[in-house]
């Protein structure tokens, strides 16, 4: 995700003009990056291989849409993020409605997608961590997946989500405060 | 500036992203705040276990199928697309000859085949208004020439 050089607006051409070589060495560059970020969005290891892959086929299908002279992640990201988003929604949709026939409890949001056997060197900590964090809303797991797991500076973030370090900070602390509530309300549930 | 913007402030802190005239003003404020520098404190906490979680990294087999699959579902995508458009060709190229058909076969009753007209006509009608909706959206759409 670093800056712009000249070999890769090059590439970029190559594959606005249809390009599969060159749009090979773009998955090949990103594709850890587009896995690793669904992964921490939609929370397990299949539906983050299969939207992150998504991700880079409707790219090659709106190739031409894109501006070669400006970073190619940050419009990635838009498409890997969307996708991952619905996909997330629809989730919560469809365990809404199994909820409503058989009267169940379902978790908010994605929370109960996220199995923690995708967490390296396990511990109850750990799982606990990666459990709140898929009970976040999109808008404040999406800063801490890119801050924690991808290790994007501020100001890489703010590109990727088209806004100001100021409201990266801001996003942050929100998304923090509420990562510490639901850690804290379980450690509180679990003491009772 | 308000305890509310130095909160936010925490962040840029603890992730060592502050410039050093806004980490100095900072640092006074904790002199004096002691409800930020709790804050402060826990959210240190916070950030060394959230800091801990790693994601595992998948089997290599992964990585060298993943262009692989892409480029079977670019590949097929376009199949498919090649196939549905020729498939619709041969159905209308179907339903014309059959319509013709039926048209000039003096056995079939008059009152069939105005029947049959008035449903191409309703087609036709359903078709044009359709294509007008979405040509009209398509135009008034603000985003459809956005490029970053």
């Amino acid at each position: 995700m670093e800056s712009l050089c000249q070999d890769e607006v090059t590439v970029m051409e190559r594959c606005r003009r249809g390009s599969k070589e060159a749009f090979e060495a773009i998955v090949r560059r990103y594709m850890k990056d587009a896995y690793f970020i669904a992964l921490g969005l939609v929370g397990n290891r299949e539906d983050a291989l299969d939207l992150s892959q998504e991700a880079f086929i409707l790219t090659y299908r709106n190739m031409k849409r894109f501006n070669p002279t400006r970073p190619f992640f940050p419009w990635f990201y838009q498409i890997l993020r969307n996708l991952c988003f619905n996909h997330s929604r629809k989730r919560t949709d469809e365990r809404r409605l199994v909820e409503q026939f058989d009267g169940r409890q379902v978790e908010r949001e994605a929370g109960n997608n996220f199995t923690p056997d995708v967490v390296a060197e396990r511990n109850e900590v750990k799982d606990r961590v990666w459990k709140a964090i898929g009970r976040l809303d999109n808008k404040h797991r999406e800063v801490i997946v890119l801050r924690h797991f991808r290790s994007l500076s501020y100001e890489q973030i703010a590109q990727n989500l088209f806004c100001s370090k100021g409201t990266v900070m801001s996003r942050l602390y929100y998304a923090r405060k509420r990562l510490k509530e639901i850690l804290d309300s379980e450690k509180g549930g679990q003491q009772e | 500036m308000t305890c509310q913007h130095y909160k936010e402030l925490i962040m840029g802190y603890l992730d060592n992203e502050l410039e050093d005239e806004q980490k100095r003003v900072f640092e006074e404020h904790l002199q004096t705040c002691s409800a930020c520098a709790r804050e402060l404190e826990e959210f240190r906490k916070l950030k060394q276990i959230t800091d801990e979680v790693r994601l595992v990294e998948p089997e290599d087999r992964i990585w060298q199928q993943y262009w692989g699959g892409i480029y079977n579902r670019i590949e097929r995508g376009l199949g498919w697309t090649v196939f549905s458009v020729a498939a619709i060709l041969l159905v209308i190229y179907g339903g014309f000859k059959a319509i013709e058909e039926i048209i000039k076969d003096p056995s079939v009753a008059m009152i069939l085949k105005v029947v049959l007209l008035a449903l191409i006509a309703g087609l036709a009608v359903l078709f044009v208004s359709i294509l007008r909706e979405r040509l009209y959206f398509w135009k008034k759409d603000r985003y459809r020439d956005v490029r970053r």
